[in-house]
């Protein structure tokens, strides 16, 4: 194993939305690297379906206030609500930004950017649908990807590709930089670096059905967990309602916003009944807990009664090639529906991470619930907690926040390296993770001690006990499972003894992130015995802002997971009964 | 149904070269091709190495050759391809192992083509404005994924690496067409040169093996035309 050594001031992990936006920031004023498992391109911002919002005003009136009115009722009052001022107000110069940089949003006659309607924006604080999401046809996160990339490629930022990283040093306190595995040599590199961001997306595949891609394993959150560092609100886990019955795959909520309605399986617009003033628009946990009630009550669709309908059959051939090409597409490959003639199947899927690390509105990484700062670590993107989400995120609201808050990971780093000196690692800096491998390549191969297996009941329980309702019962029986996972992930085995594209080694890397993200997610819910967002208690269904106003602070204690809260910053809204 | 799955295996610590191995499996009709790669992966030979991660055909990860043609592995279902499957890397870059090539002569063609807008004009506090038609004449080639299926199963390509290849000219025209773009006349300039546009021999591989269904080779033929235009 050869250990190679770098020395930058900065390093970004990861290279979606939010670390390329980071980059562009803070290369031009320091040595930066950019360290990705995956191609740039291959990130999975580049999946992103629907829009990104921005109060343009370019289709009717609207003003960031009325964005943000709708940011906060939708994270059912557990956003911070000076982020959410932020967000929603530097969210103008954002999208004009990238447009200048190339972005080919669609367009409206008048050649402005196109807006559509999306779930939970609405005008005049809830009035009625608002046209506010910026897009380009129902590719808006490809194109935002691809149109980063391109502005780094003509800034020259450096890019270590498929290179993993598995570590961070920190030593009395400050960041000195990370390191990282090699994917095509198995070459361990140290990268010194005093500004680290960790920009790594999210980690939906600790649920069976998602909408994430298989490389979304929370090595961010994992990473710094393990070092001590807490996540913050993961009891807040994002059920995007139309999610292609089985496989997961994503059908944008611009389906609905063009005009698209859920039926049941008797064909009833069943939406009517839960959310009377904006029906199939209502924002997305209230949607999911409506489909999943009607498929408890025996409502659902199929032999087993466990989908409903996505009817899209009355927006014309014309709207749907327009607007929709992307989505309609995959209905044909997938399920050899044609969504002109055809309602189509779709189910709840694991779909985006409210939670995460813990930063303040600089993207500057939080190492307690009483706001100490942890100096030269941030992180930006879903990886991060602001909270802008809060309970709930409301779409289009995570490219967005990807932008703002990317750029603002960067402008801190920048800062950073400008007031401090470089430090150095020696080479023992690899030592933790030279051993972890080692022990992978010394250890025998044990088929009952897989990855695979391992990872495929870490799905399937989480799916069963700490999906969209939640319950003590399940989730006290979830813990069990965890920690019975833990005990035989600690034994754990692989038969690829390779250096040279050893995924195998990888997935089994990532699967204690996976484990990691599970443990925070299930203690945090079983501790809030409140509902509220996408966190729904059967056993406590009223949302308490008497003692749950509160952010979650999920600590790693030896095997468990010790919690501690801190208040949320309230501003302009009251919290209110939450009715669409 | 049971499938007869035939990849061409390589590791570099300890093989020579390629070996075809076989796989037989029990799958759903409805699975993806990936699948059937993950479950050999995941249940049989877990040192079996490609490239993947949104699986739904986005992010261009794994572009292989499947029975002879450039498909995404995720992309495909079972019951699209003939029994037995058999599956290759993609043709022309170096393999690292299995069905993972190199992919860095792609990516250097790639930035070639100056695949960025460039506008010096200054653009003003608001959006640039575009027409709806201006921004139609070059949404086909905003959709490429850089999945290298195209460049791939070209024939020119085959036997000329130095040949930008049509992912390059696809991301050049999207550039070249877009009407807030001032550079063409560079652009055009890099595509007319030897190993430019008009090494293409209009095979039309490129244009069947595309996933986002660009018409590559209409978009190189524009590209060409265009050229023609500059002195
Ligand atoms: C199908 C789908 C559709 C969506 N549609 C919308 C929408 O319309 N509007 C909206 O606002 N939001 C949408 N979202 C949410 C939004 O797209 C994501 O939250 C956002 O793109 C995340 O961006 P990111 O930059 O944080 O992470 P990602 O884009 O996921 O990037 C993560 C990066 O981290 C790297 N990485 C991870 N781990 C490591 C490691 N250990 N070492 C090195 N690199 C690492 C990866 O290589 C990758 O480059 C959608 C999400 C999905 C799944
Ligand atoms: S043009 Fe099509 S085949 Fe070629 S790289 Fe782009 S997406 Fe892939
Ligand atoms: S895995 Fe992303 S394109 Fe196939």
């Amino acid at each position: 194993m050869k250990i190679i050594r770098h020395s930058f001031d900065g390093v970004i992990v990861g290279a979606g939305g939010a670390g390329l936006r980071a980059a562009i920031e803070a290369a031009p004023h320091m040595k930066l690297a950019v360290i990705t498992k995956l191609y740039p391109t291959r990130s999975h911002t580049g999946a992103a379906q629907g829009g990104m919002s921005a109060a343009l005003a370019n289709v009717e009136e609207d003003n960031w206030n009325w964005h943000a009115f709708d940011t906060v009722k939708g994270s059912d009052y557990l956003a911070d609500q000076p982020a959410v001022d932020i967000l929603c107000k530097e969210a103008i110069d954002s999208v004009v930004e990238l447009e200048h940089w190339g972005l080919p949003f669609s367009r409206l006659e008048n050649g402005k950017i196109a807006q559509r309607r999306f779930g939970g924006h609405t005008v005049k604080e809830g009035e009625a649908p608002a046209f506010r999401a910026c897009y380009a046809a129902d590719r808006t996160g490809h194109m935002i990807l691809q149109t980063l990339y391109q502005k780094c490629v003509s800034m020259g930022v450096t890019f270590f590709d498929e290179f993993q990283v598995l570590d961070i040093k920190i030593d009395d306190g400050v960041c000195k930089g990370v390191v990282a595995y090699e994917i095509a040599t198995g070459d361990i590199h140290i990268f010194e670096a005093r500004a680290v961001t960790f920009a790594t997306g999210g980690f939906g595949k600790i649920y069976k059905v998602s909408s994430n891609a298989h490389s979304l394993t929370g090595d961010g959150p994992g990473i710094l967990y393990q070092k001590g560092i807490p996540l913050e609100d993961m009891e807040f886990y994002q059920f995007h309602p139309t999610g292609i019955y089985r496989l997961g795959i994503l059908l944008s909520e611009a389906a609905r916003g063009e005009g698209g309605i859920l039926r049941n399986k008797d064909g009833e617009r069943f939406m009517e009944r839960y959310a009377p003033s904006i029906k199939d628009l209502a924002p997305r946990d209230m949607v999911s807990r409506a489909i999943a009630t009607e498929i408890s009550e025996g409502n659902g669709a199929g032999p087993n009664n466990d989908f409903v309908y996505l009817d899209l059959t009355h927006l014309g051939a014309e709207t749907i090639k327009q607007k929709l090409p992307d989505i309609t597409d995959f209905v044909r490959t997938y399920v050899k529906i044609e969504p002109i003639d055809e309602p189509i199947p779709v189910q709840p899927t694991a779909h985006y991470a409210m939670g995460g690390i813990p930063t303040d509105v600089d993207a500057r990484v939080l190492s307690d619930a009483q706001g100490s700062i942890l100096p030269g670590v941030y992180s930006a993107g879903e990886s991060a907690c602001v909270s802008v989400h809060g309970a709930n995120r409301l779409g289009t609201n995570s490219l967005l926040d990807i932008v703002v808050f990317g750029k603002r990971a960067g402008q801190s780093m920048v800062d950073y390296v400008s007031s401090t000196k470089p430090y150095s690692l020696s080479d023992n800096a690899a030592e933790d993770l030279k051993n972890k491998i080692v022990n992978f390549m010394e250890k025998e191969h044990d088929p009952n001690f897989s990855v695979p297996k391992i990872r495929e009941e870490l799905q399937d329980s989480m799916e069963e006990n700490a999906k969209i309702f939640r319950s003590d019962e399940t989730l006290t029986e979830q813990t069990k499972i965890l920690s019975d996972l833990r005990d035989r992930y600690d034994n754990i085995t692989i038969s690829d003894k390779g250096k040279v594209f050893n995924t195998e080694l990888l997935e089994a890397i990532e699967l204690e992130y996976l484990l990691d993200m599970s443990d925070t997610t299930v203690a945090s819910a079983q501790a809030r015995k409140e509902s509220r967002g996408a966190h729904s208690r059967v056993d406590h269904v009223e949302r308490d802002d008497q003692n749950w106003l509160k952010h979650s602070f999920a600590f790693k204690n030896g095997d468990s997971v010790k919690l501690d809260y801190k208040d949320v910053e309230l501003g302009n809204y009251e919290p209110k009964e939450r009715k669409y | 149904m049971d499938i007869n799955l035939k990849i061409l295996r390589y590791n570099p610590e300890t093989d020579r070269k390629g070996h075809w191995e076989e796989y037989s499996l029990d799958a759903d009709p409805d699975e993806r091709i990936l699948d059937l790669l993950h479950k050999v992966k995941w249940f049989d030979d877990g040192s079996l190495a490609f490239r993947r991660s949104c699986a739904h055909g986005v992010c261009g990860s794994d572009a292989m050759v499947v029975n002879g043609e450039n498909m995404l592995a995720c992309q495909v279902l079972v019951k699209e391809v003939s029994n037995p499957i058999k599956i290759e890397p993609i043709r022309g870059l170096p393999v690292i192992k299995d069905l993972v090539v190199n992919m860095d002569s792609f990516f250097d063609s790639y930035k070639k083509v100056m695949p960025y807008l460039i506008n010096e004009e200054e653009p003003g506090e608001r959006e640039r404005l575009q027409s709806p038609e201006d921004r139609d004449r070059f949404e086909d080639t905003t959709k490429c994924i850089l999945c290298a299926a195209c460049t791939t199963s070209c024939p020119v390509f085959w036997t000329a690496d130095t040949y930008v290849g049509p992912a390059a000219i696809v991301n050049a025209h999207r550039f070249v067409f877009d009407s807030r773009d001032n550079a063409s006349k560079q652009r055009l300039e890099i595509l007319k040169d030897v190993n430019g546009a008009f090494r293409c021999r209009t095979a039309f591989n490129c244009t069947t093996a595309c996933p986002r269904g660009i018409q590559v080779t209409k978009a190189i033929e524009d590209v060409k035309r265009e050229t023609l235009t500059i002195n």
